[in-house]
């Protein structure tokens, strides 16, 4: 466990073995300064001089980065760190009182460090635990199902200082929640199906592009396509390579799903990234896994080994000459924007998570200037079935546009949240009848950026043709209030910015700040019209998806829940067309009702439980 | 030699050498496009976003004879090579309103008070304000905290004023060689660093004529003993607009 009270001797030996681990290698500097924090508690400023020294990069780098991941700490943060969750799912979940009473029994202040230099609680954006709510992070191990008892029974840990290793395990659990299984998680799949199949390269490319796979991770596009591009483009420089890269970085709220395939189905992703490698003509595959996955290192470390022993990796690969491929996993230190895939290959190399101007494009010009073929983590898995069972078994299953299955990470409001597997074109509808969901008001597909999709559009499919999704599925039933919903996703996003373009970086602090002067009842319709002009700057000028997507979630709850927006909006700018709240007031006194839910004013409607409760302060 | 290459800006014919961005062809052919972290002298990143227009787009007849206007993507001109037969607009309403409203986020962004500015009249952001004709930040001012460094004994950082164009970072990069300047934070923290433990700019390796000294297309990086030399009236933006002379186009270079 990090010790938060660095003490300078140790610091250095610790600095010396990091360094000397990864060669000095700058490119490494995420992993390399991973793992100093992880036994110093914090990023020193003379832990970055020394860093800068022990790389030959300017100090200025190297502090830049630290900078930049929210899991890196320029300033001492106790030696418990604990970090709640706060996607809506775990706002639904009441994370919002539970956190406020662990703060109150710690005597903290969120976001401050106690006076003993014990421990501090702040929230972070989803932690991939939507199922599993409310979910916190402490000392980056993931504790689920927080509940008032559990809150003050880790009170009492951290009180006594006992060391995480003697925790109830149970507090460390991790449920898969497969609820439904079809052709990927249901395969019948043994480590080495897929290798033991490979025909030529060009073959197996072939079928790929038979199958009619597409990139799962958001985009869609076709990934025998891109493999063809990277496979046909030439390395360059001094050393020429070619790399396969799987983003596990899986940032968007609501998405869990890439977190139950490495978590049970390791070998089916690996064997796609080999896979891959022997089609590109790569000898390397990078993992990049998202910090809040740490916990994962161990084990999908330990299923590497396995595959080497089994001659699934290494030189030779099941005694073939010349097939050789390995695998090493990265891991990232919280930042969304990683996810993009240009970002993720800054930060492979060691920078801040920026997205790179396009082109050149990563199948040309990807990590470390070479040609790299950046795949999800299921369209990997996918890679792999489909190289083990055929491209015609693949392609039969789903829609003409949309082949095979998609996994969905299915959290809210509804009996069985968990992981659902459906062929492409499954309809809205049928997804919340199998979740056991009711009264459903709304559901948001795809996350943060994607759509919100009101009841009379739930005949609509999950297909890249219609509702195309990376995966996330959060319901919202009638109770919900979809201001609040939009309001917690704008602050996501002004977190989750990287700061690089004026648009997003200045337009998604706007777009929050004035979503929460509505939500405090000084907003009117100059405020509707300033946040519409925002929106279409973010869509028409940010640099990457994630601006460009950031006021999606807005604009589509104020077309499609426009009454959540409108009796909060003060009325010396805007006459609401009807008075909501006296329209109600013949309905009290039929029922005799005067409680807050009877009343559609917005202090009554603040009060009710789980709403209204401020949004993590966006800075 | 064969004919050049030429795309349409604005309906208007602009010859071009491949390899060229959008912006550098119009620039060299005597037509301004608003930029503000573009400079001809390094590597473009496109971060600002003022110099964005439309590619493309297309106008198609309906069924019932009407005619629909298709937007083309929009783009970064200084990040985007120009194409043979592209057709780019510039100075249309809707890309003049976009550029209006990422000056007004910029001007909220930072502490932009310029009659107290050494920089007025010849600041860049002042000069794309006035040429686009905003008349206010419209948006809530952030009033962020922000620091004066006055460690070093030629240059002053007044970090209110700081646009995050990233120049100075990429002179020092680029021709300095010396990495006295990088970015930290992140979103709304973003913000410039100096290559020192202290933090502090005295304890750096700039000398104040260094080029990235002398590229701060606003007011943060000032010369110490130098101020308001120039009286009003006669400043670069007060004798032409920004948009007058487009081959002088970056930041004039400091006397030291
Ligand atoms: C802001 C942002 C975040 C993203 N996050 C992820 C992610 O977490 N996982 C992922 O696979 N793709 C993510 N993507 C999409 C990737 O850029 C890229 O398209 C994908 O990794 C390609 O793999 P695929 O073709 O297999 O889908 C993100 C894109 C953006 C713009
Ligand atoms: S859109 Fe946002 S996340 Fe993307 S580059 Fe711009 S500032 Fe960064
Ligand atoms: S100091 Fe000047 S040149 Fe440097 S980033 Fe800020 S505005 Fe740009
Ligand atoms: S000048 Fe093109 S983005 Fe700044
Ligand atoms: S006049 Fe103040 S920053 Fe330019």
């Amino acid at each position: 466990m990090p010790n938060g009270n660095s003490n300078g001797s140790g610091d250095s030996a610790v600095v010396e073995a990091a360094l000397l681990r990864h060669g000095g290698d700058g490119t490494r500097l995420m992993q390399i300064l991973r793992e100093i924090q992880e036994q110093t508690g914090w990023l020193s400023p003379d832990i970055l001089t020394r860093v800068a020294e022990g790389t030959r990069l300017p100090r200025g780098r190297i502090e830049g980065v630290a900078g930049f991941y929210h899991f890196f700490h320029t300033e001492p943060l106790g030696r418990y760190r604990v970090l709640w969750s706060d996607n809506i799912t775990d706002r639904m979940a009441g994370n919002a009182d539970l956190m406020a009473r662990m703060c109150k029994k710690l005597w903290l202040k969120p976001g401050r460090v106690s006076e003993d230099g014990l421990v501090s609680v702040d929230t972070t954006s989803c932690t991939g635990l939507c199922d599993q709510g409310p979910a916190l992070l402490v000392n980056y191990r993931p504790v689920t199902r927080m509940t008032a008892e559990r809150v003050d029974q880790i009170v009492e840990l951290i009180r006594h200082q006992t060391p995480l290793a003697e925790w109830p395990a149970e507090f460390f659990t991790v449920e898969d929640n497969i609820r439904r299984k079809d052709a990927l998680l249901g395969a019948d799949f043994q480590p080495g199906d897929a290798l033991k199949a490979l025909k030529s390269p060009q073959e197996v490319l072939d079928a790929v592009k038979e199958s009619g796979l597409r990139g799962r991770g958001g985009a869609g596009f076709s990934t025998g396509q891109k493999w063809d591009f990277c496979r046909a483009a030439l390395g360059s420089g001094a050393n020429p390579a070619h790399y396969v890269v799987c983003n596990a970085d899986e940032g968007e709220p609501g998405t869990f799903k890439d977190r139950v395939l490495l978590s049970s189905y390791a070998d089916m992703v690996f064997e796609g990234m080999t896979v891959s490698g022997y089609v590109i003509g790569a000898k390397k595959g990078l993992v990049y896994l998202r910090g809040e996955y740490r916990y994962l290192l161990e084990p999908l470390n330990a299923v590497l080994e396995k595959r080497r022993a089994a001659k699934l990796l290494g030189q030779s690969i099941l005694g073939r000459t010349g097939f050789d491929f390995d695998i090493e996993i990265h891991m990232g230190a919280g930042a969304y924007v990683c996810g993009e895939e240009t970002a993720l290959l800054e930060s492979l190399e060691g920078k801040r998570g920026v997205p790179r101007k396009r082109p050149p494009f990563p199948v040309t010009s990807g990590y470390l200037g070479q040609p790299t073929a950046v795949n999800n983590v299921e369209t990997l898995a996918s890679a792999a079935l489909i190289t083990a069972k055929g491209a015609a078994w693949y392609k039969a299953i789903g829609t003409p546009k949309s082949a095979g299955t998609k996994i969905l990470s299915i959290s809210g409001d509804c009996e069985r949240p968990g992981i659902y597997e459906y062929p492409y074109g499954v309809k809205v509808s049928q997804v919340l009848a199998d979740c056991g969901a009711r009264d459903t008001q709304a559901c948001q597909i795809a996350g943060a950026s994607g759509l919100c999709v009101a009841p009379n559009e739930f005949g609509r499919r999950i297909a890249f043709e219609d509702i195309p999704t990376g995966g996330s599925f959060m319901v919202f039933d009638n109770t919900r209030d979809m201001f609040q919903v939009a309001r917690n996703f704008a602050h996501f996003f002004v977190h989750e910015s990287c700061g690089f373009c004026t648009p997003c970086r200045v337009g998604t602090t706007l777009l929050a700040n004035a979503m929460d002067k509505i939500d405090e009842g000084h907003g009117g319709e100059y405020d509707i019209n300033d946040i519409w002009r925002v929106i279409r700057t973010l869509k028409t000028a940010s640099h990457c998806g994630l601006g460009q997507t950031a006021g999606n979630c807005v604009a589509d709850t104020l077309q499609k829940f426009r009454p959540s927006y409108e009796l909060r909006l003060n009325v010396r700018d805007f006459e609401p067309a009807f008075d909501l709240d006296k329209a109600l007031s013949k309905m009290r006194e039929v029922t005799g009702r005067d409680d807050p839910g009877a009343h559609f004013h917005i202090a009554h409607r603040k009060s009710r439980a789980g709403l209204g409760t401020k949004a993590g302060d966006p800075s | 030699m064969s004919d050049p290459k030429t795309f349409f800006l604005d309906e208007e014919e602009i010859p071009f050498e491949e390899g060229q961005t959008i912006i550098q062809a119009a620039l060299s052919a005597g037509k301004f496009i608003p930029h503000l972290c573009y400079h001809p002298e390094f590597k473009p990143h496109g971060s600002c976003k003022l110099c964005t227009v439309r590619i493309d787009s297309r106008t198609v007849t309906t069924e019932d004879g009407q005619s629909v206007k298709i937007p083309g993507r929009a783009a970064a001109s200084c990040t985007t090579p120009a194409q043979e037969g592209q057709h780019v607009e510039s100075e249309v309403p809707e890309i003049l309103d976009l550029r209006r409203t990422l000056v007004q986020m910029l001007l909220v962004e930072g502490n932009h008070y310029c009659p107290s500015c050494e920089k007025s009249g010849k600041c860049m952001l002042q000069g794309l304000a006035y040429d686009l004709g905003v008349m206010d930040p419209h948006f809530p001012q952030y009033f962020s905290k922000r620091e004066v460094d006055a460690s070093h004994p030629d240059v002053l950082l007044d970090f209110n004023r700081c646009i995050l164009c990233e120049l100075c970072v990429r002179a020092s990069a680029e021709v300095d060689k010396k990495n006295v300047f990088a970015l930290s934070g992140r979103g709304n923290t973003k913000h410039l660093i100096c290559n020192s433990e202290s933090g502090k700019l005295g304890d750096t390796n700039l000398a104040a004529t260094d080029k990235a000294a002398n590229v701060c297309p606003v007011g943060v990086i000032l010369h110490k003993r130098h101020g308001f030399e120039v009286p009003y009236g006669q400043r670069r933006f007060d004798i032409a607009p920004i948009s007058d002379n487009p081959v002088q186009y970056a930041p004039v270079k400091e006397q030291v």
